[in-house]
């Protein structure tokens, strides 16, 4: 990767993270929480933008986000107050200026009337106060800055120190500058000296100094301006050139600038003196007797600054040219890597992966080792075995603080909702204010980069069909503002993301009706409340009436929950009618290793997840009951769990077939069902190394993933989702029975008895 | 000896801008991402120049030129301000503080250098 491209990374990762933070304290200042603190830090967002989208030659950006930062420069002064009208302004230009950072990002273009209306409005807002925020002066700052760029992206790779501008060809013309520092100029810390050597870089040059004015050392103040300068330069830089080298310090001198031999009478003058003799010796200028400047009036000799001062003109005159060119950039050869402030480096995501790769590689040798030795008596081998526990010990924190490296805050997601919010808010013409929190929890970045969509769409479900209209809230005695709220929390070892609204909750006759009329559950079977409620996950399910604009857009709630079981998370729905609903997303911390379970099934063993599991048990003999079509079903605590036999779904040899005999495992699906999965023995709970088996093999079904255990051989994740469907369709028995496994359904439970 | 250049600055876009050029310049750089930083930084080290930024968090560059000013050591450190605005009014109000001159945003990594001989031999 190129400087070039390294640096827009940094950019563009930096935008995220200002416009993330703007979230913020744009909803702050929605809410009228906002404080000159809080205008202060949006103007400094909008501003870091702006600079940064100059360097790279985002015009469009930058042209936007002058005017904005503008506007927004009136109001933190006072002179704009942040009125509702002024603020949805400032909102929605902040919309604007985020979409142009993502087109920039994504190098395509909007079209150009998209900031258009923004931009119209915000210079219609300075007008009031009489201010023109219309940059029709910075047009030409602009252009400028164009040619700049132009030269600058050229610019940024070669290393070579500052090339010599290209000065057009002027005449060579003498000029004589009068130069009467003041105090101010030593106070800001510029240094005549330097400026003489750059004058004398102009050209053919003569230094005067005036040291008349130093008074005797008892009345000297070291601070003070007391020599005076009179040069006499003759170049064919053209007098700006002069110009430019005092440009720091035009205000804190007396400086004049003289041309001797102006152009008409000069005309003939070039023609005598070639420019290039000139500079080199200067023949032109008759030499001085250096002892002017040397010999100061006062016979003490000046201390401190006045004595740099004063051997300034000493040092430029004799010296030739090469003290300059032989500064700091020659000194930089050796390069300075010391003492740098960074709390924070920006690693290659490849990098950390294969660093998590191979500590994955190692838990898995490690547990080969312990197995290897774990017929030696500990007593015997003191040392092998301490040393072996303290291994384990230091690859565990290895491990963890790997992990932690992919972590990243949810913040970066949870940042897109506001604006989220309060587009769905315009188009559905509800109120609805969006709280957050949590927004600091840590998350593997896979994981966040993934959630984008779920989150997005079940906000969509609840601003659709959770927030009642204002008039139907009011007449339900609520306030006529909905509430969205978004929480993110770590419990255990997973995460849990809650979107709670206050509406009206699902109407659960209308849900199961449609369920029916789906033929997505049977007519006659009785659901829990909170098995209507989740039906809304079914694939094909919908309950909008019509297909709105937001909601439908060719996805359901299904596949929100398909992306989150992809994430190995779970995700279902809380409601109470009249009092808003609560959609509940679990997800692991990471997806590199898990907490399973390793099962022996006949010769096989197979690990599942421990995070589907309930519980196991033997069963007793009448626990058992065997319905018509041949399937059987466990009773439990007045349940009926439907059992499957996994060597049987895997056609493994020499499983036990009898499941007083051997062990169910109580599996708890996403939607909350329930299914008894019939093994032969537990050996164990063990962490292990997710190997993803997408790489060289179709998906599976029934099988996530694999790893690899203590002893060397892979073994296989079972993904219990699968697992029921297999189970579902080797049996023919019909969907809906199987769906709803949580409580007896009449049908099922008299055939069972 | 390698010169030092403190740069301050509350973007790192910025910082690593300045970084990557001075580092061209054979300078040392050392980074700051406000005005309190930058005086944290000043305590412990010694610098030839100091670049900063005007609107910061927790302290901007104009304090921090104010603050630095009031310590003998660094009365003779050039400071530079970053500005995208070539406004008179920006410039007036860093050379109150003490600012030595100025770079406008963006800049060109040779003219940054330029810049930095102007005020530092």
């Amino acid at each position: 990767m190129d400087d070039l491209q390294q640096f827009k990374q940094t950019f563009f990762q930096e935008c995220e993270e200002l416009l993330g933070d703007l979230e913020g304290h744009l909803m702050a200042l929605q809410h009228g929480e906002g404080d000159s603190n809080t205008l202060n830090a949006v103007f400094r967002a909008i501003h870091s933008i702006k600079g940064g989208a100059g360097a790279f030659g985002f015009d469009r950006l930058v042209a936007f986000a002058h005017i904005f930062e503008t506007v927004l420069d009136l109001m933190r002064d006072g002179r704009l107050q942040p009125e509702p009208d002024s603020v949805a302004l400032v909102l929605h230009c902040a919309d604007i200026l985020s979409d142009l950072v993502r087109a920039a990002q994504s190098d395509s273009e909007l079209p150009l009337q998209h900031e258009e209306e923004g931009r119209k409005a915000l210079i219609a807002l300075a007008a009031t106060i009489g201010v023109n925020a219309d940059p029709h002066a910075a047009d030409d700052e602009l252009a400028a800055l164009d040619a700049e760029l132009a030269a600058q992206a050229a610019s940024v790779a070669p290393p070579e120190p500052a090339a010599e501008p290209e000065a057009p060809k002027a005449a060579l013309l003498k000029y004589l500058v009068k130069f009467a520092p003041r105090d101010a100029l030593y106070q800001r810390a510029n240094e005549p000296l330097i400026l003489i050597r750059e004058l004398r870089q102009l050209g053919g040059f003569l230094a005067k100094a005036d040291a008349s004015t130093i008074p005797p050392l008892d009345q000297l103040k070291p601070e003070a301006a007391y020599i005076r300068w009179e040069f006499e330069i003759e170049t064919d830089r053209g007098e700006q050139a002069i110009w430019d080298v005092f440009e720091f310090v035009t205000d804190d001198c007396d400086l004049e600038v003289t041309c001797l031999n102006p152009p008409a009478q000069a005309a003939a003058a070039p023609a005598a003196v070639t420019p290039a003799a000139a500079p080199a010796a200067t023949p032109a200028i008759e030499t001085p007797k250096p002892a002017a400047a040397a010999n100061p009036a006062p016979k003490s000799p000046p201390v401190a600054a006045p004595m740099q001062q004063q051997a300034a003109p000493q040092q430029a005159v004799p010296q030739a040219a090469g003290a300059a060119g032989a500064g700091p950039a020659g000194a930089g050869a050796a390069g300075g890597e010391a003492a740098k402030a960074v709390r924070s480096i920006r690693v290659d995501l490849d990098r950390v992966d294969k660093l998590v790769n191979m500590v994955g590689e190692l838990v898995i040798t490690h547990a080969m080792i312990a197995q290897q030795t774990e017929h030696l008596h500990a007593d015997q081998h003191p040392e092998l075995a301490n040393g072996l526990a303290e291994l384990s010990h230091h690859i565990r924190d290895l491990q963890e603080s790997v992990m932690a490296m992919r972590a990243q805050p949810v913040k970066s997601v949870f940042a897109r909702l506001p604006r989220l919010v309060r587009e769905l808010a315009t188009l559905t013409n509800k109120k609805i204010r969006l709280e957050m929190s949590g927004e600091n929890t840590e998350i593997d970045k896979t994981v966040i980069e993934q959630l984008g969509d779920p989150l997005t769409h079940m906000i969509r479900n609840s601003a659709d069909h959770g927030i009642e209209s204002p008039e139907d809230r009011m007449a339900a005695g609520k306030p006529a503002e909905g509430l969205i709220h978004v929480s993110a929390d770590q419990r255990g070892g997973r995460i849990v993301i809650e979107i709670s609204d206050d509406g009206r909750g699902i109407n659960r006759e209308k849900v199961m009706k449609k369920a029916i009329e789906k033929k997505l559950v049977s007519a006659d079977a009785v659901l829990s409340n909170e098995e209507i409620d989740n039906l809304i996950f079914l694939p094909g399910f919908s309950t909008a009436d019509q297909v709105s604009n937001i909601s439908g857009r060719g996805v359901g709630m299904d596949v929100v929950r398909q992306n989150i079981q992809a994430l190995g998370g779970r995700v279902h729905i809380q409601s109470r009618p009249g009092h808003g609903s609560s959609f509940i997303l679990t997800l692991p911390l990471t997806l590199a290793v898990l907490d399973g379970m390793v099962l022996k099934v006949g010769v096989q063993s197979y690990i599942l997840p421990l995070a589907n599991i309930v519980e196991s048990l033997r069963p007793e003999g009448d626990q058992i009951n065997v319905v018509a079509n041949a399937s059987q079903l466990l009773r439990i605590r007045g349940e009926y769990v439907p059992l499957v036999y996994l060597h049987r779904i895997f056609k493994v040899p020499g499983g036990i077939d009898d499941p007083t005999k051997a062990l169910v495992i109580i599996v708890e699906m996403e939607d909350g069902s329930k299914m008894g999965l019939v093994v032969d023995e537990i050996i164990g709970q063990q962490q292990v190394v997710i190997k993803s088996l997408e790489e060289n093999f179709d998906p599976i079904r029934g099988v996530g993933a694999a790893t690899i255990l203590g002893n060397g051989r892979v073994s296989l994740i079972l993904d219990v989702a699968g697992i029921k469907y297999i189970a579902e369709h080797e049996t023919h028995r019909p969907a809906a029975i199987a769906l709803q496994g949580g409580k007896a359904q009449p049908g099922i439970a008299l055939a069972a008895s | 000896m390698t010169k030092r250049v403190l740069t301050v600055d509350d973007s790192k876009t910025m910082l690593q801008m300045l970084q990557f050029a001075l580092k061209q310049g054979g300078y040392e750089v050392i980074q700051g991402e406000n005005g309190q930083e930058g005086l944290d930084l000043l305590d412990k080290h010694d610098v030839d120049v100091i670049i900063s930024d005007i609107n910061m968090p927790v302290m901007d560059g104009i304090t921090f030129i104010k603050e630095l000013r009031k310590q003998p050591k660094n009365k003779a450190i050039p400071v530079l301000i970053l500005t995208t605005e070539s406004s008179q009014a920006k410039k007036a109000e860093g050379r109150a503080a003490g600012a030595t001159g100025w770079i406008v945003k963006p800049f060109d990594p040779a003219k940054l250098l330029e810049v930095i001989r102007k005020v530092s031999p």
